[in-house]
């Protein structure tokens, strides 16, 4: 028979389990995209033939728009902590308009790439590259509208109230970390790799 | 100073509920979220695949017998060769470290299970499947030679060997998607031990009083998140220019081999790391209770522990001295190899520390863990040989190499495992293992050990180089290889000594008791085995050792931690 | 050339320890000639990799007896034989100046170390290369090893001459290494520390032979089904040897009359499509050279001596010796495999 002595003084407050595991999902997540970066750049300007960078457009209203989304859903987020459900549930709305735009003129460039310029993931390493790291992200705001239209509903049906702000905010984590990696791709592909 | 004590043991209910049919007994194991039953599930798996493993490594020994040996084919040898090097790393050596690390963190912590209980299980069935899919290439796959066959490009699938030039079959499909999925499950679960240790401690468990076990596994799950996913993402490279023509690696259009080599290395040699620091672990639990000390230098062990975390980042490419880097790139990464000899250097005397002035019992999980620290030493210093650069341009990919990493996966990773296995097992089955059996199982394991990959190194440095599946006669190989295979199976009998002695102990063993060893983390303060809760009440430390200022009331370790 | 840090006496006593070895490993061995050990270096660049060897196994083997010895004292003084131990010894739980000094001690070790690595990577691989060096491009492919000599316009396989260098007369050779396929390893140990070829990435080695005769070595990078059977074997000839050795090679084919069938048969079948033979239409590369297939020992990048028996075994059909080769047995008759041997063994 043994005891454990039980001290009942001073309060016992660890960090929240979800945002552990969110910032770990990130940590993990970066080191993927770390690898697609890399075969970016080490690929840069190697190519004996295809198309170039040159054949890129900026996408500055794409940018604007996925970088207001964090504050979109930042807003949202403090929203739903005071418990002003109306007002949450049309920041996120607005959140999944932007993004939706952003994926939508992803898609978009990606056509335009393919048709006008001939640019696949097989014609050269700038294609290769190029479809694998945007798309890879293009992938992640897909799974994030997915979980933010799933809320959505959940708004819509009434079952989201105050008390789920905790998981808002480890959900929204997501969402901001790849508004953040967007920065990253943007920089390199639109900026010092065109 | 304590307010109340509560009562943890003895006046508990069974552990498990008594079994019904069959089939409920199976719906309940498979329905399990419960992290005893999914370490368990854990272990239990790898120790399946280490025997499959255990049979490809002895076949391999049978055809190295003798030279110009024709029992196995080509091809079939280079399948034997990649799956035991793949199902040892990913099917053996993960899992059941991930099953110990299931079953001891929460309890350890004091805390009633994982932060997320299913996505444990879900990690666990997708670490399952990623295993059967890989073995299922036996069956679907095509290889290098065209007939249904497993992955034959080595476990480090070099590029451009693994383009669909070279690879026109599916079986290296096999090998990259199977371990996507099974390295799904393995970030599932390291967030949810970085989770579970950082937020379910009980109260008082702060940072620094976490047992050491704890302590590493956080490491190991911190380093798993940026070791795991450089692989995915690189095979998910290699699936692209499989399947869509992307020239990731395709030397024809341009693409480069190196990059694979390099992608392949940063996430290969964290991942020796990965799995070499659990063993740590384990050692830093048994040594102290069977020298009857508490762990020397707790802090320098956690430093260390996280110094080799951070080091094993930064020296991938001494695995490429020969590909042909700069001078001073090779230099870098022998300075950085060596750093991580000075953290394990640190290790192995804190041990030696914690044994000085002890009261040692050589009960068998000590028994494993002395042997452990003799070839770890063997190991680390093989290690520094090979990390002179120059030296390496002579030992890289000779069966010296090989010698090193099994002494360093054998010595020590696999005798670590053992002695966990003697230590907790009363814990998980309410059982000892026999004693007797365990010493015989001890020693003929290590002859056996001694015989084979002491060897090794000779037959190495005779410039025997690995992966192949016959070698020329006459040059000093011949007998060196045959007693290289007559200590595999002796190896081989110390593992079935050992897989009997789990039968046999499970059923017939000595009924453990809360605590057969005297020892003093938090686990020993529940039953054998414990209640799916693990406490009643959630119990309060104070110390690094709870148990032993319960045993010792007028002497507690918290007078004299800081 | 340069040696490391070592102090001189030390090193000598240790060559000694490690001749006896190697007399002993020798003595397992049942030509002695054959083994490719690294702990018998023959040329510039192994010797310096052999000094610093026997550094860091002096320092290793110093390290292993002093904490094996420990270990050893630990275990034994402080076994404590009865089952229950009725008092718990002292506990102590560290102590600031006992870690402090393992922990510089290794430190100071490992500096020493690497210094004395870093000076031998820069010695060998950044050793320039002189004006009269042998240059000779090495073409990995999948199981043999084809060896292109630039300045003397020779294309032979598996079988690499070249010329010893002497303190006297010093002549290096300079090897640029390349891949045809996936990724090789050139290894000969006792000429000189493995280097990988690799598509895209050309690497570069050297190794000067002090003494005539014989190296044996092999690829040591996993490269497919047979690349246990792609040997390599390094002939150090004399001057005088090696340029007649160049003259013999730089001949065309022979061109025997009496075995016109065969060269017939080779000309019309798909074996000219792999090989080249100099002085016929025979221009592939996707196979070894044959132009001076006789002068080689071996068959099959060392897969079997080259002999007649040998030649008609694996004309027939490759597998005998290699299976999982890329050449085809082309299932030709008995008579057509006779001629087609008769032709090849006048390829002197």
């Amino acid at each position: 028979m043994s005891d454990v002595p039980i001290f009942a003084h001073e309060p016992w407050i660890l960090p929240a389990r979800g945002r552990v595991a969110m910032w770990s999902l990130i940590v993990a997540e970066s080191a993927i995209f770390s690898l697609f970066v890399v075969a970016y750049i080490y690929y840069m300007g190697r190519d004996q033939f295809g198309p170039t960078p040159s054949v890129l457009d900026r996408p500055i209203l794409n940018t604007v728009c996925l970088l207001s989304s964090s504050l979109t859903i930042w807003i949202a987020e403090r929203a739903i902590e005071q418990g002003r459900m109306r007002r949450f549930a049309i920041f996120w709305a607005i959140t999944i308009l932007l993004g939706l735009k952003f994926l939508i003129g992803t898609i978009t460039e990606f056509r335009t790439l393919i048709n006008r310029d001939g640019l696949t993931i097989d014609a050269n390493l700038f294609g290769t590259t190029f479809y694998s790291l945007v798309g890879l992200h293009a992938t992640h705001v897909l799974v994030g509208l997915v979980g933010l239209s799933l809320i959505m509903a959940f708004t819509l049906f009434g079952k989201v109230n105050r008390s789920h702000a905790e998981r808002i905010q480890v959900f929204s984590m997501y969402w901001h970390f790849v508004d953040a990696v967007w920065v990253v791709v943007f920089t390199v592909v639109y900026i010092v790799g065109k | 100073m304590s307010d109340q004590t509560i009562p943890v043991s003895g006046s508990l209910q069974a552990a498990y509920p008594q079994r019904g049919t069959m089939l409920e007994w199976l719906h309940g194991w498979i329905v399990t979220v419960d992290h005893k039953k999914l370490g368990i599930l854990y272990i239990t798996y790898a120790l399946f695949f280490l025997l499959v493993g255990g049979v490809e490594a002895m076949l391999i020994r049978i055809q190295l017998m003798a030279p110009h040996n024709h029992v196995i084919s080509p091809e079939m040898y280079d399948e034997l060769f990649t799956m035991h090097g793949t199902t040892m790393v990913f099917l053996v050596g993960m899992p059941i470290l991930f099953g110990f690390a299931n079953y001891l963190v929460p309890i350890m912590i004091g805390a009633r299970d994982m932060a997320f209980p299913r996505l444990n299980a879900f990690s666990f069935w997708l670490t399952a499947f990623g295993g059967l899919l890989l073995y299922y290439s036996f069956l679907g796959g095509f290889g290098l030679y065209g007939m249904g066959n497993a992955p034959d490009v080595g476990w480090f699938a070099y590029a451009p060997l693994t383009g669909k030039v070279f690879s026109p079959g599916h079986n290296v499909d096999y090998w990259a998607l199977a371990l996507i999925v099974s390295g799904f499950g393995t970030v599932g679960t390291a967030i949810n031990i970085i989770a579970t240790t950082v937020s379910l401690r009980c109260k008082g468990m702060t940072f620094f009083r976490m047992p050491l076990f704890v302590w590493i596994l956080l490491v190991v799950s911190a380093l798993t998140l940026v070791t795991i996913t450089p692989l995915t993402a690189a095979q998910v490279m290699l699936l692209l220019d499989r399947y869509l023509g992307a020239h990731f690696f395709d030397a024809q259009a341009g693409g480069s081999p190196m990059l694979w080599i390099h992608f392949f290395w940063i996430f290969g040699h964290p991942e020796v790391y990965v799995l070499v620091l659990p063993a740590f672990a384990i050692a830093n639990e048994v040594i102290p209770v069977f020298s009857r000390k508490a762990i020397f230098g707790y802090p320098a062990m956690v430093a260390a522990s996280v110094g080799i975390g951070f080091t094993s980042l930064a020296v991938w490419a001494h695995h490429m001295f020969t590909v042909g880097m700069s001078s001073a790139g090779n230099s870098f990464f022998v300075i950085s190899t060596m750093v991580v000899g000075i953290f394990t250097g640190i290790k192995v005397f804190n041990w030696l520390a914690t044994m000085w002035g002890g009261s040692i019992t050589f009960s068998t999980p000590m028994l494993f863990c002395t042997g452990f620290l003799f070839q770890f030493l063997i190991a680390g210093l093989t290690g520094i040989m090979l990390a002179v650069a120059p030296w390496d341009w002579q030992l890289h990919n000779s069966y010296f190499l090989i010698a090193h990493f099994h002494y360093a996966l054998v010595g020590a990773i696999i005798m670590c495992i053992f002695a966990g296995f003697y230590y907790w097992f009363p814990k998980a089955t309410g059982r000892m293992m026999s004693e007797t059996l365990g010493k015989w199982h001890f020693w003929v394991f290590v002859i056996g050990f001694h015989m084979t990959f002491d060897t090794m190194h000779f037959v190495g440095l005779l410039g025997m180089p690995r992966s192949i599946y016959t070698y020329e006669p006459n040059r000093g190989w011949d007998t060196l290889n045959l007693i290289i295979s007559i200590g595999a199976f002796v190896q081989a009998v110390g593992v079935l000594i050992f897989v009997w002695n789990l039968v046999h102990s499970y059923v017939r063993g000595k009924l453990a008791g809360p605590d057969p060893w005297d020892a003093w983390t938090l686990e020993w303060a529940t039953p054998s085995p414990p209640p799916s809760y693990n406490f009643v009440v959630e119990p309060e430390v104070r110390s690094r050792r709870p148990l032993w200022d319960i045993k010792h009331p007028n002497d507690p370790d918290w007078k004299y931690e800081q | 050339m340069q040696h490391p840090l070592s102090p001189s006496r030390i090193r000598s006593g240790l060559s000694l320890a490690l001749c006896f070895c190697a007399f002993a490993w020798r003595a397992f061995a049942e030509g002695p000639d054959s083994i490719p050990n690294t702990f018998a270096p023959a040329s510039t660049p192994t010797h310096e990799i052999f000094d610093l060897s026997l550094f860091a196994l002096t320092v290793t083997g110093a390290i292993f007896v002093s904490v094996a010895a420990l270990l050893t004292f630990v275990c034994i003084r402080y076994h404590n034989s009865r089952s229950n131990p009725t008092n718990e010894p002292p506990q102590v739980y560290g102590s600031l100046q006992v870690e402090l000094a393992w922990t510089v001690i290794p430190i100071l070790i490992v500096v020493v170390l690497f210094l004395t690595t870093a000076r031998i990577i820069f010695a060998i691989q950044d050793e320039p290369e002189p004006a009269n060096a042998l240059n000779v491009t090495v073409i990995g492919h999948q199981f043999w090893w084809e060896f292109r000599y630039p300045s003397y316009g020779i294309v032979t396989a598996n079988e690499l001459h070249i010329p010893v260098s002497t303190p006297q007369q010093p002549e290096p050779t300079f090897l640029r290494l390349i891949s045809a396929d996936v990724d090789h390893s050139f290894w000969v140990p006792q000429l000189a520390g493995k280097t990988d070829l690799i598509p895209n990435h050309p690497n570069e080695l050297w190794m000067d032979p002090h003494e005539p005769g014989l190296y044996l070595g092999q690829c040591a990078q996993f490269c497919g089904v047979e690349h246990a059977k792609m040997l390599i074997r390094v002939y150090a000839d004399t001057p005088a040897d090696f340029a007649a050795w160049i003259k013999d090679q730089q001949q065309p084919a022979s061109n025997d009359p009496a075995v016109a069938v065969g060269r017939r048969i080779f000309e019309t079948q798909a074996c000219m499509v792999c090989h080249t033979i100099k002085g016929t239409r025979a221009l592939g590369t996707v196979g070894p050279d044959l132009t001076h297939l006789m002068s080689r020992a071996t068959l099959a990048a060392g897969a079997a001596l080259n002999t007649p028996a040998n030649l008609r075994a694996w004309v027939e059909n490759p597998a005998t010796f290699k299976p999982g080769c890329l050449m085809p047995a082309m299932h030709l008759s008995n008579q057509q495999v006779d001629a087609l041997v008769a032709y090849l063994s006048t390829l002197r």
